[in-house]
């Protein structure tokens, strides 16, 4: 069985269509990554799957449950993760944590609150009010309260965003460790370097699903040639290669130029021509990334909220 | 796994509810100290501010001869309490001025001739112009004219035995003023603030607590949890509740102690039905808050509600004294009902059949807004 399974989901805010016959799946004790840009629907589509929204067309099933008619159901073992910090910044942490264990009926509180502290090293700050935490803190706490109740799947809403890089780390390592004792993770980033740690991502812009399977396939999939370009004034070089057929991207990276584009006959007759008329330059064949991957998606695909 | 009843009710789960709402009303010291400390500044404020009947008003006279008719004349007008002659105006020019400025609410105008007309019985006259912009001002004072007036002149003729005399055998009319016979207005002002402070404070808070949910965002997290719509609203309800219940002990006692209100009554009705009021507001400031997408909408509704309600519920300006659509309107608001119970229990000594079919009243709004806020309450983020 599935831990997600939905087809064919939309929902619409007004005129706008906000997602677009979203199809999706995630195994169980998978860790899938939902990327796309900001406004693509990313959120839309996780609160719907854990029964905040309702979609206007599709169905679909998480955990089993239905999502239009057992949400309660799916509430009690989804650990759902906000984009904004929405526990209580008037509660001290201890008293956050007796909450989340109280609503889910956990017993003994004591005993759940007192572990989840001690997994979390805040037990010295348990009487401290949440909202003097700084942003990694009220992350790694806004975590154990999700996973206190021992949900099977977690669904987290670009849950580093504002994070330094340590702390960032650490709680990826802290998602492995859950996904290995079972734990279904679909999480939204904006981070390519989280994207590489999933076992599979999922590309959504303005409302519809643009790719989805692992890093190497989504790449692949793309379709992309990539040829990196060293040599003298390359700042001419770039200028030049903007807007001719064939050249999709042209970006900078130290010391190099990388290129990319989806016609590579085109491409490589583009990059011919300069080689020519720079002299000294030099093209060598490159690694196309997933991050040349999502420009390109991001050019290529309609705004709808203009 | 558990269902059933279990999905929309579990006392644990209200309980989590409880416990962290409390804890966010102590925290939040100036919203504590304004639930016992408003009910208190108002109550002594409005309790001894506001006056129905209002006496020792500033009058000018103009009189121009200082005989003994005029003189007993102007001190009966001071004896009725309602005159405090301040100014002596030697022109009705300068009264009119007085008068224009508001120096003074009245001009008593004792012509001359006064003396002489009643010593020989040509109807004697005396003016009284009265500022009646505000009409509740100058009717006490006015009303009680003609009598004293009259007795007045009666005494300082010395005749007054002679027209008791005569007066016998004329109709009588017998004037009872029950369950306040001396006129005090905070006998009727006291027990209706009660309602009013409750209302105030009771429906804002509760509207405000909810939406201040929604504003932080914590409303998203609040339903991606386990909580059932019925869960959260008796989590927001109950605790006002007993908000409620503080504030009208601290209410009764000032009336007691501060303003000697009598108490009649039965306190166990009074109480019951206190009860039932606190409820129905607390559950119309919940609906109002299922409706306010932020804490400011909230206040704005709140306001929206508490005038009306305020003006014509019967606190301010006497119920019976509106035109008969206005009277169907104010029963609308729990408050109208609410004051003729108190002022009934309290005052008058009524007995539960007396005011049942109020009480029948605040216990239909309570159906009504319980309902309606259940079937309001947005249980997804749609």
């Amino acid at each position: 069985m599935n831990a997600i399974d939905v087809r064919g989901l939309v929902k619409r805010f007004g005129d706008k269509t906000v997602v677009d016959h979203v199809t999706m799946t995630v195994a169980e004790g998978e860790i899938v990554g939902f990327l796309g840009p900001n406004g693509s629907g990313k959120t839309t589509t996780i609160r719907i799957m854990c029964g905040l929204l309702t979609p206007d067309e599709g169905d679909g099933t998480v955990l089993g449950f239905d999502i239009r008619t057992d949400a309660l159901k799916i509430k009690r073992e989804v650990g759902y993760m906000t984009q904004k910090f929405s526990f209580y910044e008037d509660l001290t942490i201890g008293e956050n944590l007796e909450f989340v264990a109280r609503l889910y009926r956990l017993k003994p509180v004591e005993q759940y609150v007192a572990r989840t502290l001690e997994e979390l090293g805040l037990a010295s700050r348990r009487n401290q009010l949440a909202g003097t935490l700084s942003g990694g803190w009220k992350q790694r706490l806004a975590l154990a309260a999700c996973i206190m109740h021992k949900p099977k799947l977690l669904l987290l809403d670009e849950p580093t965003a504002g994070v330094d890089p340590k702390a960032r780390r650490e709680f990826w390592d802290e998602i492995h460790r859950l996904a290995s004792g079972g734990l279904t993770v679909l999480v939204s980033t904006h981070y390519m370097d989280e994207a590489e740690r999933c076992h599979r991502i999922s590309y959504i812009s303005y409302g519809k699903l643009l790719a989805t399977g692992t890093v190497d396939e989504v790449v692949r999939n793309a379709g992309l040639t990539t040829f990196v370009l060293q040599g003298p004034r390359l700042d001419q070089v770039a200028e030049a290669l903007q807007g001719r057929p064939g050249v999709d991207q042209v970006a900078p990276f130290g010391a190099t130029l990388h290129v990319v584009g989806s016609d590579k006959a085109a491409l490589e007759k583009a990059l011919a021509d300069i080689e020519k008329q720079h002299k000294g330059v030099t093209v060598t064949p490159g690694e196309t990334s997933l991050e040349d991957v999502f420009i390109q998606f991001m050019s290529g695909s309609k705004d709808n909220m203009t | 796994m558990k269902d059933g009843l279990g999905a929309v009710f579990s006392f644990a789960r209200l309980g989590a509810l409880l416990v962290k709402e409390f804890i966010q009303m102590r925290r939040d010291r100036i919203t504590f100290a304004m639930m016992l400390g408003v009910p208190l500044m108002q109550l002594v404020l409005f309790g001894f501010a506001i006056n129905n009947d209002p006496k020792s008003l500033p009058a000018a006279l103009v009189a121009t001869s200082s005989d003994p008719y005029t003189r007993a004349m102007v001190s009966a007008l001071q004896t009725t309490g309602y005159y405090r002659f301040d100014h002596v105006a030697q022109s009705a020019a300068q009264a009119e001025f007085l008068m224009a400025r508001g120096d003074v609410s009245f001009v008593v105008t004792i012509p001359a001739d006064f003396a002489r007309r009643v010593e020989r019985g040509d109807n004697p006259q005396i003016l009284i112009e009265a500022d009646a912009t505000d009409p509740s001002v100058a009717s006490g004072a006015i009303s009680t004219l003609s009598t004293v007036a009259g007795q007045a002149l009666l005494r300082a003729q010395g005749t007054q035995d002679a027209a008791r005399e005569a007066a016998r055998g004329q109709l009588d009319v017998v004037v009872h003023r029950r369950y306040n016979p001396e006129g005090v207005s905070q006998y009727n002002i006291v027990p209706g603030l009660l309602g009013v402070i409750l209302q105030m404070t009771m429906v804002m808070m509760t509207a405000m607590a909810l939406t201040r949910e929604t504003e932080r965002g914590t409303m998203e997290n609040l339903l991606a949890m386990p909580s059932s719509p019925l869960e959260i609203m008796l989590g927001k309800v109950l605790p006002y509740l007993v908000v409620g219940a503080v504030q009208v002990v601290v209410v009764l006692v000032a009336a007691k102690l501060l303003f000697g209100i009598p108490f009649v009554g039965s306190l166990t009705l009074l109480l019951s039905s206190v009860l039932v009021f606190v409820l129905s507001l607390v559950l119309l400031g919940y609906t109002i808050s299922t409706m306010a997408r932020s804490q400011m909408q909230a206040m704005q509704l709140t306001f929206f509600f508490f005038l009306p309600s305020l003006l014509l519920s019967g606190f301010m300006f006497p119920y019976r004294g509106m035109p008969g659509w206005a009277q169907t309107f104010g029963e609308i608001f729990p408050l109208t009902h609410f004051l003729r119970i108190t002022r009934a229990v309290m005052l008058k000594g009524a007995e539960l059949p007396a005011v049942a079919t109020e009480i029948g009243w605040l216990t239909v709004f309570v159906a009504l807004f319980a309902g309606v806020a259940l079937v309001r309450f947005r249980r997804t983020l749609d």
